[in-house]
């Protein structure tokens, strides 16, 4: 079951993320609400039009930039973009506005092949391609995916314009630290939404205490906590452990003396507050 | 005492026509440590990797993998190393038992061995009695561990990791890590590639190449210091900026 009926609501002219890992449903959703792909039941509406009954409309209505790059290889980069805005009913002039910004990065390379793009052109013109008709919604299939950390927080930069030209964004991602990002995110795990909220309220109803560990024996320390009946769940978090204990009581007394009955050097215990990436997890094991 | 180097590069470098993908980079690895492989899109780490597994021949510059010469040894290296990628790993038409059967076959394992090398290796993962499932119909979490335990079927000197966990839910992908550290207790030198800066974090030590070069190598913690930065997110942002190059 790719998707298991799941009800959400997004409000205009915000970004609003999907965010879970590889085969949680996020392609199937977006398929959906594209009309690319029939649901077997439920409903669903974008821009006040049914997916089914009004198909057309929302294709001339909505953006989408699929997680594989779907344009046209053999086409340079002008064609393409003045192919989308030929059959859009449009010309790259009526819309240059929108996608001025991003287009002028890639502007030198205008009749360069699309297919001998380096990854971060090919994003930015698939952007472009999906923007040129101005949509009213704009759905992006994991656009951060297998790209480095400076390009996403370039791609980000890019989101935020277009959100203050008043577009609303639907974003999936696998990447959790994106999530703080978004207005609102709906947390996606098998099919199945666990949590739809702002990021700070995600966070918010972490319930219990989390405590950050560490100490010169890493993965010595992970496996005894990991394995200790007081303790819930313990897991590497770069430089540190993230380590929920069953009961509260205590705590940080029980993570001082087990450290110290293994024999750890340089240990470090402080209380921390958690991140989305702690929160799903611990959602997922609910 | 000097701890065993598996890897030895010096000035290794590869031009494409006019183009340096990797510009005379020089580092070396010793067994059983767990080297972080960073750097952006582009930055020649794909390139870096191939030579380094005997798959393309350097323009110049010196290179031993597992005790190999990449020029004139590049056979042997195939054979005493172990590779994943998230893109391919793994038959996805042929059962978890077959896949398993393939790669041990391919690196010349006996059939006694195999077979003791295949029930092990389902226990150690918890897929007894799941020998016989398609590898298609398996969740990626699990596909992506047990492609690094097929890789290392044949215990290699060193396993070359690209992007291993790309995509893979963050339980899974903590346990993906607890593998790899099980076999750098082993003495399996660990060569990984990742966009996860957290995973960086898990390094003995990281490289961050920018441009075709390594412009840092150090453990994380001396890299954050010397960078002045709280993560490793913060350490590569601003190595990566300076970069010139751009895109893949």
């Amino acid at each position: 079951m790719a998707l298991n009926g799941i009800s959400f609501a997004v409000e205009k002219g915000e970004i609003f993320g999907i965010i879970g890992p590889d085969g949680a449903g996020k392609t199937s959703l977006f398929r959906i609400l594209t009309t690319l792909l029939l649901a077997d039941s439920g409903s669903a509406s974008v821009d006040g039009f049914n997916v089914v009954k009004d198909y057309k409309q929302i294709r001339n209505h909505v953006g989408y930039m699929p997680g594989r790059f779907s344009l046209y290889q053999d086409l340079s980069v002008q064609e393409n973009l003045e192919f989308f805005a030929t059959i859009f009913n449009t010309s790259i002039q009526e819309n240059y506005d929108l996608v001025k910004e991003i287009y002028q990065q890639i502007e030198p390379f205008k009749t360069r092949k699309a297919g001998q793009l380096s990854g971060g052109m090919k994003q930015k013109l698939a952007l472009c391609c999906a923007l040129i008709h101005k949509p009213s919604v704009l759905f992006l299939d994991e656009p951060t995916t297998g790209v480095d950390a400076v390009s996403r927080k370039e791609f980000w930069e890019m989101l935020f314009r277009l959100k203050a030209q008043g577009i609303t964004i639907l974003v999936s991602t696998p990447y959790m630290d994106e999530a703080s990002l978004c207005d609102r995110v709906a947390l996606i795990q098998k099919g199945s939404l666990l949590s739809i909220n702002t990021p700070t309220s995600i966070i918010r109803e972490f319930k219990k205490p989390l405590w950050s560990v560490r100490a010169d024996e890493m993965f010595k320390l992970m496996n005894e906590l990991k394995n200790d009946p007081l303790i819930e769940s313990c897991y590497p978090f770069g430089q540190v452990h993230h380590v929920v204990f069953k009961t509260q009581a205590n705590s940080k007394e029980k993570l001082e003396h087990l450290t110290k009955q293994g024999n750890y050097n340089h240990v470090e215990v402080k209380p921390i507050e958690p991140g989305i990436e702690d929160c799903f997890m611990a959602l997922m094991k609910e | 005492m000097e701890k065993e180097k598996v890897i030895t590069a010096k000035d290794l470098t590869k031009r494409f026509g006019d183009f340096t993908a990797v510009d005379k980079i020089t580092f070396d690895v010793t067994k059983g440590e767990i080297f972080g492989f960073i750097g952006a899109n582009g930055a020649g780490k794909t390139t870096a990797m191939r030579m380094l597994c005997g798959l393309s021949l350097p323009t110049s510059g010196e290179a031993t993998v597992a005790g190999f010469d990449v020029y004139k040894q590049n056979e042997q290296i195939k054979k005493n190393i172990g590779y994943m990628s998230q893109r391919f790993s793994l038959y996805e038409d042929l059962t978890i038992r077959e896949n398993i059967r393939f790669y041990a076959g391919i690196y010349g394992l006996a059939d006694e061995l195999i077979k003791e090398k295949t029930a092990l290796l389902l226990k150690q993962l918890h897929m007894e009695g799941q020998e016989n499932t398609l590898v298609r119909a398996m969740p990626l979490g699990w596909r992506q561990k047990l492609a690094f335990s097929i890789a290392i079927v044949h215990d290699p000197a060193i396993v070359f990791l690209d992007e291993p966990t790309g995509g893979v839910d963050p339980i899974t992908r903590r346990e993906f890590w607890g593998l790899i550290y099980e076999a750098s207790e082993k003495g399996i030198t660990i060569f990984v590639t990742t966009h996860y800066m957290d995973e960086a974090e898990y390094c003995n030590r990281v490289s961050i190449m920018v441009d075709g070069r390594i412009d840092a190598l150090d453990s994380p913690a001396n890299l954050m210091t010397q960078y002045a930065s709280a993560s490793m997110d913060g350490v590569f942002l601003q190595l990566a900026r300076k970069a010139v190059r751009t895109g893949d």
